[in-house]
């Protein structure tokens, strides 16, 4: 691990200067992707400042049902927060699905949103070729043990997946997240925070480095009846998904009035699929028509070498998370 | 490197960490290929020289300014904190790199807490901050400044031992028991996020979304965070039951 400066902010307009200021400089929630990363030379921060003490940790809920999320808020927090537990049951599912207790008693709502991705190739500083490490050294994982990587979304620059629950869930929910930088704050759509590698693999989301994520905004929700998050891993806890299914839906009687769906573990970013929506929206809540919608979802899937069972595997995920959003399993 | 990658990464990590250059970091930009860094004092006093060659020979100074920037920001960096640790303020002087879990191993005498894989993957690190439980090896000390921490070694009131811990020797928690300051760690915290009606995936997988039973089942989840590699599980399940049947007796 590199030496780094650290400084501890008490407030968001300090610790905005402060990274700004100094080039390489980052924000530090949680640490639990951060600091192991460092540990691994992959980061190398020139300075960390601290932004545990801003005071983000609260979580509201405006009259009309708007619900916002401070970005200091602890993944387990936030998934046992009566008002998310109740209204967002997705989200507390999804969140309770990722890492372990430990983990998520540190990792941050505004970190995870960050959370780089676990592609052994991209985490192991003995391969040079990662155009995310290093834009312009090419991709090992294109050539190598490529089991985990992505099916939808990918380059010929990067196959690597994006490894959170969270932004599944935030992705389904349609969420905002508010950031705030030297110049004052925006609004980015989750849909447009992550982008997809293209040839700049190394852009991961629309945050400049010394933007400060300061909040997520979610919009009422339909889905408290029905939703379900779905996690496929090797072992049934504490691993990171093959695929993850975010389904939530609006049932009228039987009929599908509106739907959200999206995918984990096969694409770099929060995988949303308009057309699988498309196809559940005024169609009846059967299996038929969940088949149809997953066909849509992974219709444009390129697997690689090690990876082709994730096509089939992502399909039955959807349908099965349907079904059992549609039963309403957690009501 | 095995064509079977074990997907698990804690696996690929115990098996990769020794390989990982020591020293070195890759450029942030990549412009320049052959611009890995060696970060020390040498490299901090050789660019620092570098700065004031460049500005005697009229080299570019901006090229000479920005390399003893860099050299700069990863000169040694220190800082002295104070940690209170089992109820005891602790003064110490920390290189700023230094994790909580060192801290406490290395300088603080408190070799309790276990270092297995330094990645957050085998929760042998496993402390409690604030009553919260977490995993040592990625927590700066710095970060901890200012919390409660505790660790295995103020679980016990002198000779009279905690709940769990008499629960983990009842049932035989363990075999070589390298994990187990994790495993108790994480347990008094399991019994406490139970008690407040915290859920677990196995909740919502069950439909139990309101003060979940804690079947063996849900402790295997909330434990899923420690492992332990002579796979003692069958009495760490039995001693958590056991602690939690006696936290409600």
């Amino acid at each position: 691990m590199n030496p780094f400066h650290y400084q501890r902010a008490a407030a968001p307009e300090e610790a905005i200067r402060a990274v700004s200021a100094t080039r390489g400089a980052k924000f530090l929630g949680g640490g639990t992707n951060l600091v192991d990363l460092m540990k691994y030379n992959v980061e190398h921060p020139t300075a960390l400042v601290d932004v545990n003490h801003l005071g983000f940790t609260q979580v509201t809920v405006a009259p009309d049902g708007t619900t916002t999320i401070g970005a200091g808020v602890r993944n387990s927090d936030l998934a046992n927060h009566q008002l998310i537990r109740t209204t967002y049951p997705l989200l507390s599912q999804a969140l309770l699905s990722g890492a372990s207790a430990q983990l998520r008693n540190m990792a941050t709502t505004g970190g995870n949103l960050l959370q780089r991705t676990r592609c052994y190739y991209f985490n192991d500083t003995a391969y040079t070729e990662c155009n995310k490490r290093t834009p312009g050294s090419g991709c090992a994982a294109l050539q190598g043990f490529n089991r985990i990587h992505a099916i939808l979304g990918a380059s010929e620059s990067c196959i690597a997946t994006n490894p959170s629950d969270m932004s599944v869930a935030l992705a389904a929910l349609n969420a905002t997240i508010h950031v705030q930088g030297v110049k004052g704050q925006r609004s980015i759509a989750l849909r447009d925070f992550h982008l997809l590698p293209g040839t700049t693999p190394n852009i991961e989301t629309t945050l400049k480095p010394d933007e400060l994520i300061i909040s997520v905004e979610l919009p009422p929700s339909k889905f408290v009846k029905h939703s379900y998050y779905l996690k496929v891993r090797d072992r049934q806890s504490y691993a990171f998904a093959l695929v993850s299914v975010a389904a939530g839906l609006e049932l009228d009687g039987t009929t599908v009035r509106s739907a959200a769906l999206a995918l984990g573990g096969v694409a770099p970013k929060p995988w949303r699929s308009a057309e699988a929506e498309q196809a559940l929206i005024d169609a009846p809540a059967t299996a038929d028509t969940f088949r149809k919608a997953a066909d849509l979802a992974v219709a444009g899937a390129k697997p690689q070498r090690y990876n082709a069972f994730k096509v089939e595997l992502a399909k039955t995920s959807i349908v099965r998370a349907l079904t059992l959003a549609a039963q309403g399993v957690q009501a | 490197m095995s064509t079977l990658l074990p997907e698990t990464s804690s696996e690929s990590d115990l098996q990769n960490k020794d390989n990982q250059p020591r020293g070195q970091a890759p450029c942030e930009v990549s412009s320049d290929p052959s611009c890995d860094l060696d970060f020390s004092r040498r490299t901090f006093v050789k660019a620092a020289g570098i700065l004031s060659a460049g500005v005697a020979s009229g080299l570019p100074r901006v090229a000479a300014a920005e390399k003893a920037r860099v050299a700069a920001a990863t000169a040694p960096q220190t800082i002295s904190l104070s940690l209170k640790i089992n109820g005891k303020q602790r003064a110490l002087t920390v290189d700023t790199r230094t994790t909580l879990l060192d801290a406490l191993r290395e300088y603080l005498n408190l070799t309790g807490s276990k270092k297995g894989c330094d990645h957050g993957q085998c929760g042998a690190c496993t402390v409690l901050i604030d009553g919260r439980r977490v995993n040592s090896c990625l927590t700066l000390a710095a970060v901890a400044q200012g919390a409660e921490i505790t660790t295995i070694e103020g679980l016990a009131h002198g000779d009279q031992l905690h709940p769990v811990q008499e629960a983990f020797l009842e049932h035989d928690g363990f075999q070589c028991g390298y994990c187990t300051p994790g495993q108790i760690c994480s347990a008094v915290a399991l019994l406490e996020e139970h008690r407040r009606g915290d859920l677990s995936q196995v909740s919502f997988q069950t439909g139990q979304t309101t003060s979940p039973q804690l079947s063996d089942n849900e402790i295997r989840e909330r434990m899923s965070g420690n492992i332990c590699r002579c796979a003692a599980y069958p009495n760490i399940v039995a001693a958590v039951r056991a602690a939690a049947q006696g936290a409600r007796s």
